[in-house]
């Protein structure tokens, strides 16, 4: 494998490599004053569109097409919403960025909101990143003080607001559409698409939300250009017009049974065992892995034999698992139990569903009860096709919820039934030697008396 | 004409109607199940009952594609060409599914459940759900709190559709109701200190598909399926509200709006749903009495006259007495306003006619969602002024029948009432006091009563048969929930027999003859439908 030299995390390391004026000594700023000295918003666009950059918050929507969808001389306002409500279970690496390099994300959200014509931009943080917040803030007003941010920014007219907003600790608030509820004040119930966003979004009006990870690739994109994003990664499939491609270098969270857990950075298209051999040292203790998760308990698992799964967009999916999300990438070793896997997963989707849609709602809670049962020992193999059951027809894909955060609850529930049933079966028929087998209906309710 | 397309049968729709699924398919008799859905609230889309498969036919070629996944019916606009498969195996799995979702915390105690019988939770169960419970759990308890003065949450049969915090929300615009936790730990809840109180609040009980939204004054008070409904108007305002009353024994339980687009929606104010409860109360005047003018004054108790002699005697007494004045109460109906100002002019020609008292409580009060409270706290003015206007009584008020009496321009008065609070002062009462003959037909004891030479009862609003006219020129006719108490001939009853008219009294028959005499009311001649008619567009129709 060829070495190849961070460059969204090219200030880790670096002695006070969050302030501005290391940034700026690392090339920062300068192609923004060059774009908003001589380029069109739309040559920005048009510059993100080219080089095939794909939003890294998860479901890898590319980033140039969603900024077209917005209204077409628009009085505005226009608003961009910086998605940074980081709660996939296993992701951090938007932290690190907002950590150890603010101005990078900075620079990417002005030069996005100088292409999206947005003049406010709101910065949606989870509530557990006090470093974050803290470093983000410092960031801001060192930006506002150098005159990147505010009124007739550079003296080009342009203007630019961000507003920094802690969350209130909900993973929900993560989904586009409930970040925007939730900074409008209301409760995180994800909307109804369509309108999008982008037609009808944060008070109403035209809206993109973009991660952080994102806006730092778009600022790489400004400064190296777009030539080098499209030498990193992997090309379109010719074969299939709809594949847009996975350029660009990317984070992936490597955590878990792993000996060196971090985040790294690699070109997109790294195998899930590269990324554990060479970058996390190996499964720990010499031990092999059972599974991994590519993206965040919502994308699912894949087995030990399907670790040479590229990393990319496309690849996950080609294994049964949902997507490459957030690229937190999970190892699981031999000697950890799926069941408990399953059910740590299933309790973080019961705590987190929004409550909105009814399947999510009881599903998540359902499949909750139902593995604790399980690893209390009355778990009965009619369960298994339950969980299936629920599953499959949990989420925004089989229609029946409006938002995706019940896909995520049941991917891992199909994946871990369905690739490792054997071990579900052995725990139960080991645990439960008595009952196992039944089928028989549930007894009727006992029916509540008098209150 | 657009055309959709509903499990095979095409309807056409207007060309400008803004449907979804839902409605469209109600138009072709499918029922597509929904909880959260209300066509008077937002959509919310989040109970996933009404999940169908949809479909577009292509305008030229005629085929049809279809959505690969299942979408809310309340959600999905249609057009034409649109199809939509309600019945489905994908489709009925998945409502099968959501009932069983729905009932996995739900406590299922439906014995002791005021909602079971018009529950649709219950409903759509039987129709949907699977006969065998997967879920090994047992439900909570039935908890509950209060959330208001008129209204108790039962927390654990609640689904979460949250009509009721939108209506708060949307239409009251009082926002009392919230959601508080999440996932399925969610429970609807106020913010402390601000309970439940609007006057709108008794709506969310009706709103609510299941059980968890109780009416303190209902609850356990009838089981549904013993209650009969009779198509009424509420007589607490001026708007005149659709309402069903909902009755057993010819004891009122309770009173539901009726949908009306043209006067409340879907919905009712609180002052009218909790407004029937003098109708059973029991110092209502119950019996017809007479008594002598020199008694008048001294208590003495009025003599119980037979109705058959009430007939023949009221009308000689005031023959006898001279000139007479009538107030024409706005609580009675067009037709028994009618009929009365018809005895009055044959007991007297001269007869003056005048409108009775008209109850006024401030102003009227508009909420968020356009529903209107009106201050004029009775149910016919605009019914009665009509009809007094046929008798060339028009444009007169209760102060000139009182200056009238003041003015010793009458012998003898006859007051109609109906009035379910008290509305008449002493002083006012005794300019009544000089007058030889004083005919009193209230549903309660009045100061009047006390000058009064006759005590008649009257009927209160569900008990009586006719028209009423709202604020808006609309008439909206109606039969009587229940009979009157035992010993009480409604006004109608009483002015039918008379007139010498034969057989029951017949409000249609009375409207008919008014319609045919009348222009203001001709467009009552035919039959009105249940939405009512509206007067003023008949006349601008006929003119």
């Amino acid at each position: 494998m060829q070495p190849f030299k961070p460059v969204l995390l090219e200030a880790v390391g670096v002695p006070d490599g969050h302030t501005i004026t290391s940034y700026k000594s690392r090339g920062g700023y300068a192609p923004l004053e060059a774009t908003l000295a001589g380029r069109q918003p739309a040559d920005v666009i048009e510059m993100v569109k080219a080089s095939g950059l794909r939003g890294r918050g998860g479901a890898g929507f590319p980033t140039g097409l969603k900024w077209t969808f917005l209204p077409k001389d628009h009085p505005g306002p226009i608003y961009l919403c910086i998605n940074a409500d980081e709660s996939e279970p296993g992701t951090f690496n938007n932290r690190i960025l907002m950590e150890d390099d603010p101005h990078q994300v900075i620079e990417g959200i002005i030069l996005s909101s100088f292409a999206t014509r947005a003049s406010t931009a709101y910065l949606y943080l989870r509530y557990e990143y006090p470093k974050s917040w803290h470093r983000l803030q410092a960031a801001i007003d060192e930006a506002y003080a150098a005159g990147y941010l505010g009124k007739n920014i550079r003296g080009t007219g342009f203007a630019l607001d961000i507003y920094l907003h802690r969350g209130a600790a909900a993973y929900i608030c993560g989904e586009e559409t409930g970040l925007i509820e939730s900074l409008e004040g209301k409760r995180a119930w994800p909307r109804i698409k369509p309108p999008f966003p982008a037609i009808e979004g944060l008070f109403r009006k035209p809206t993109v939300v973009n991660n952080i990870e994102t806006m730092a690739c778009v600022a790489q994109i400004a400064r190296r250009g777009v030539d080098w994003f499209k030498s990193i990664g992997v090309p379109a499939d010719p074969n299939n017009p709809r594949d847009p491609g996975s350029y660009g270098p990317k984070l992936y969270c490597l955590s878990g049974h792993v000996e060196k857990p971090g985040c790294y950075e690699a070109p997109l298209g790294i195998t899930a065992r590269e990324l554990i051999e060479h970058h996390g040292g190996g499964v720990w203790k010499g031990r092999r892995a059972k599974a991994v998760i590519p993206g965040g308990i919502s994308m699912g698992l894949m087995t030990e034999s399907e670790l040479d799964t590229p990393l990319d967009f496309a690849g996950p999916g080609k294994v049964g698992c949902l997507g490459l999300g957030t690229a937190a990438v999970v190892v699981i070793d031999d000697q950890t139990s799926i069941v408990d896997f399953l059910h740590n997963s299933a309790r973080f989707f019961a705590h987190e569903s929004c409550g909105q849609c009814t399947p999510c709602r009881e599903g998540t809670s359902w499949s909750l009860r139902i593995l604790e049962r399980i690893k209390a020992g009355q778990g009965r193999l009619k369960d298994l096709d339950i969980l299936l059951e629920l599953g499959q027809t949990m989420g925004m894909m089989p229609g029946s919820t409006i938002c995706g955060l019940a896909d995520g609850a049941a991917w891992p529930m199909k994946n871990a039934i369905k690739k490792f049933r054997g071990e579900f079966e052995d725990t139960i028929k080991r645990t439960n030697p008595t009952g196992w087998m039944v089928t028989d209906p549930v007894p009727a309710l006992q029916i509540v008396g008098a209150h | 004409m657009p055309v959709v397309i509903v499990d095979g049968q095409e309807i056409e729709i207007g060309a400008d109607e803004r449907l979804n699924c839902i409605e469209a398919a109600r138009r072709a008799g499918k029922e597509i199940p929904h909880y959260c859905w209300h066509p008077g609230l937002s959509v919310v889309a989040s109970c996933r009952m009404c999940l169908i498969e949809t479909g577009q036919r292509d305008a030229a070629t005629g085929k049809i594609t279809m959505v690969p996944k299942l979408v809310p019916g309340c959600q999905t606009p249609v057009k034409d060409g649109t199809v939509i498969v309600t019945e489905s195996e994908t489709v009925k799995a998945s409502r099968a599914r959501v009932e069983e979702a729905l009932l996995i915390d739900h406590p299922i105690d439906c014995p002791i459940c005021d909602k079971a019988g018009e529950c649709l939770l219950q409903d759509y169960h039987f129709q949907h759900g699977q006969p065998e419970r997967r879920a090994d759990l047992h439900p909570f308890s039935s908890r509950k709190r209060d959330v208001g003065p008129t209204v108790t949450l039962f927390v654990d049969r609640c689904i979460m559709c949250t009509r009721c915090v939108r209506f708060t929300r949307e239409v009251a615009g009082t926002a009392e109701l919230m959601v508080t936790s999440r996932g399925a730990k969610e429970e609807i809840d106020v913010f402390p200190g601000h309970p439940l109180d609007n006057k709108l609040a008794g709506n969310v009980v009706d709103l609510c598909p299941v059980g968890a939204l109780g009416d303190k004054d209902f609850l356990y008070q009838q089981r549904v399926w013993f209650l009969k409904r009779e198509a009424n108007v509420c007589g607490g305002c001026a708007a005149g509200c659709s309402i069903h009353t909902e009755h057993n024994q010819d004891t009122v339980y309770r009173l539901k709006p009726r949908e009306n687009p043209h006067v409340n929606t879907w919905w009712m104010c609180d002052e009218g749903r909790y407004g029937w409860h003098h109708l059973h109360d029991p110092a209502r005047v119950l019996e017809a009495g007479r008594r002598a003018d020199h008694a008048r004054g001294s208590k003495a108790a009025f003599e119980p006259v037979e109705w058959a002699e009430v007939v023949t005697r009221l009308r000689s007494d005031l023959k006898q007495a001279g000139r007479l004045a009538v107030a024409v109460s706005p609580f009675l109906t067009v037709e028994e306003a009618w009929m009365l100002c018809g005895i009055a002019r044959s007991i007297d020609p001269e007869a003056f006619l005048a409108p009775g008292f008209v109850p006024v409580a401030g102003d009227d009060e508009t909420f968020p969602g356009g529903f209107t409270i009106r201050g004029e706290k009775c149910p016919n003015r605009r019914g009665v002024e009509g009809v007094l206007a046929q008798f060339n009584a028009g444009g007169r008020s209760w102060g000139d029948l009182l200056a009238h009496v003041a003015a010793g321009q009458a012998d003898a008065a006859w007051i109609t009432g109906g009035y379910p609070t008290p509305w008449l002062d002493d002083v006012t009462a005794g300019m009544f006091a000089a007058l030889k003959a004083v005919v009193v037909q209230d549903l309660f004891d009045s100061p009047l009563t006390a000058h009064a030479t006759w005590r008649l009862p009257a009927a209160g609003f569900a008990e009586r048969a006719g028209t009423w006219v709202n604020v808006a020129h609309r008439a909206q006719c109606f039969e009587a929930a229940i009979r009157a108490p035992a010993g009480v001939w409604p006004e109608g009853r009483l002015y039918w027999n008379m007139l010498g008219r034969r057989g029951l009294y017949d409000p249609t028959a009375v409207r008919r003859q008014i319609a045919e005499s009348s222009a203001a009311f001709a467009a009552l001649a035919g039959d009105v439908p249940a939405v009512g008619i509206d007067l003023r567009i008949q006349q601008l129709a006929s003119t």
